[in-house]
């Protein structure tokens, strides 16, 4: 996703001269290299200093720019939370906060290197867009928009690399719109990010069992398509919400937007605990300690 | 036309008087409008005033920003935004009030470019727009105003590194150390920030320390800067300047007089006690 990304911002970049790219100590591998190596005065490297790229990039945008700030996302959001709140949303300025590797991406690096909670720290925070991708297509799209129509600050949520593509033949992507990758009629599968792989593999096995199963890209969590979650719940018998986050996020929304409009579909909300996993593995390894292994959630739907 | 020529374009002549009469007023609108709250920072207002007017009076060309990093220090901004026409006395009027715009921080919109008030946010932003100016190649200057309180913010020193490595020359950050934070004394709580012209010479930028409550001096500092790295002025001024018991006095970080208080403070600065009776 980080390499789509990259692509997707360089291209955009030859094309509007405003853009630039803030990053703090993150190593310019792919396009990116590429985009500093042709535009060096529009790549700008803080070092480790984060709070000083949210402010940076903010000063640029104040002064007309479109900047991303760009580094892993523990340290894109968390280290300079109160920047992104202050200095980015109370004056709502287009400034894209890019946040790589999310999720458990780096499993083997440890809880400080797991974003498991920023969708929810996101989405708290008032004029703050928040869009995670689920493959790499989708990220070039996502990256798009926020590079030619933001209007206002964006938390773009990525996972890393080698991410598997799932959005071949589905719907057309649209800013705040929920997107079918394929459909079906008695159960819908609910994400986003690249954990739908899994919504994928779980839709498999469901299929197996001679149910109807849609897949949905949920990749605009603010503003959240309200309207389309309840006709999804409406056209289906059973929700399954999937996400690698924290239990504070598309789930929990899911319910009480269920609740809203007396949806009767079965919902059945799968996401990272509430905890800090002390283990190391591969990011599948992490996700089963977190019960998310394909089996246990087979066994619970 | 090189920087101290052209500044020398925008200076008055014989502002030097000038300048301490329009602040002694500035002070009495200051208090004026403390009359309205029960709690602001005008000793924090007091202390920087000379410094900002010479900013906006001296400094700033048409193109050029300021940022009240220090935003608590906001009345300051106002008044003198006031005295440029650049904010309607109405606003000043309803400060704080649910029908005003204006609070005890400033929030960006007409003169104000920054929303600030949680400290060591300015001086980052601020570099921003040094940078952006050096893409844009405008030739704008930035100034922003900060504590010595909000030195002891780690950002502020981030922002402080990687403005002098992006050669920011275009940035000058004022300093009002006026050596007071809500507790006390700062060179008490950390007397190793001190002095903080070294501190700023050692993260590569040029730095000099003046007289804060004197407007030529602060003026002749910031004009006669290299303009080859960007440029710290540390001005030291006294907290609660202008109204002798406000002076070097905690208290009066937060606090708003008394009518009692009111009364004597505007004896000191030469004015009326009834402010309607005088014109700003």
């Amino acid at each position: 996703m980080r390499n789509a990304f990259a692509e997707a911002f360089y291209e955009a970049a030859c094309e509007d001269q405003r853009l630039c790219m803030v990053v703090a100590d993150l190593s310019p591998a792919g396009s990116m290299e590429k985009f500093r190596e042709r535009f060096p005065r529009r790549f700008i490297n803080t070092g480790v200093a984060e709070q000083a790229m949210i402010g940076l990039a903010a000063g640029l945008a104040a002064s007309g720019l479109r900047p991303f700030a760009y580094t892993i996302a523990t340290f894109a959001l968390y280290r300079p939370f109160e920047f992104v709140r202050d200095d980015l949303c109370y004056q709502n300025l287009p400034v894209t906060v890019v946040g790589m590797g999310a999720g458990l991406s780096y499993s083997t690096l440890g809880s400080t290197h797991h974003a498991q909670e920023d969708v929810a720290v996101a989405c708290a925070l008032p004029n703050l867009t928040v869009l995670a991708p689920c493959d790499p297509a989708e990220t070039r799209l996502c990256t798009r928009w926020c590079a030619t129509e933001a209007r206002g600050p964006v938390y773009l949520r990525l996972g890393k690399a080698d991410e598997p593509d799932l959005t071949t033949g589905a719907d057309t992507f649209r800013f705040g719109k929920l997107r079918y990758l394929q459909r079906g009629a008695d159960v819908c599968i609910l994400g986003y990010g690249p954990i739908l792989e899994r919504g994928r593999e779980l839709a498999r096995r469901l299929e197996a069992q001679g149910e109807s199963v849609s897949l949905v890209s949920a990749h605009t969590l603010k503003p959240l398509d309200v309207e389309g979650i309840v006709q999804a719940l409406a056209s289906h018998r059973r929700m399954v919400v999937l996400e690698e986050m924290t239990p504070h996020g598309l789930g929990l929304r899911v319910k009480a937007i269920a609740h809203d409009c007396m949806a009767w579909a079965r919902i059945e909300a799968f996401a990272l605990r509430d905890e800090f996993i002390h283990c190391y593995g591969t990011r599948d390894d992490i996700l089963a300690a977190h019960g998310l292994g394909l089996d246990t959630m087979e066994a619970r739907i | 036309m090189n920087l101290a020529a052209e500044l020398e374009q925008n200076q008055h002549v014989g502002v030097a008087p000038t300048a301490a009469l329009r602040c002694q007023r500035y002070r009495r609108r200051i208090l004026e409008m403390s009359q309205q709250v029960t709690a602001l920072h005008m000793a924090s207002a007091f202390s920087c005033l000379e410094m900002v007017d010479v900013v906006y009076q001296r400094l700033l060309r048409p193109a050029d920003v300021f940022l009240m990093s220090k935003g608590h220090g906001c009345l300051a901004q106002y008044v003198v935004l006031e005295d440029l026409g650049v904010l309607p006395r109405a606003d000043l009027d309803a400060f704080c009030t649910a029908s005003g715009r204006l609070g005890t921080h400033p929030d960006i919109g007409p003169g104000i470019h920054a929303s600030t008030g949680s400290l060591g946010h300015g001086l980052g932003i601020a570099a921003g727009m040094a940078y952006a100016t050096k893409l844009q190649e405008s030739g704008r200057m930035v100034y922003v105003m900060l504590s010595d309180g909000e030195l002891q913010e780690g950002s502020t020193w981030e922002a402080m590194m990687v403005a002098a490595n992006l050669g920011l020359d275009n940035l000058v950050a004022l300093v009002d150390l006026n050596d007071f934070q809500s507790l006390g004394r700062a060179s008490e709580l950390h007397p190793h920030l001190y002095p903080v012209a070294e501190k700023a010479r050692a993260f590569g930028w040029e730095a000099a320390v003046v007289d804060g409550h004197n407007p030529d001096a602060v003026c002749a500092a910031a004009v006669g800067r290299s303009g080859e790295q960007p440029f710290l002025l540390a001005g030291r001024t006294v907290k609660g300047k202008g109204v002798s018991f406000m002076e070097n006095v905690p208290i009066w970080h937060y606090r708003s007089p008394s009518p009692q208080e009111y009364t004597q403070a505007m004896a000191e600065l030469g004015g009326n006690p009834f402010p309607e009776n005088e014109g700003t």
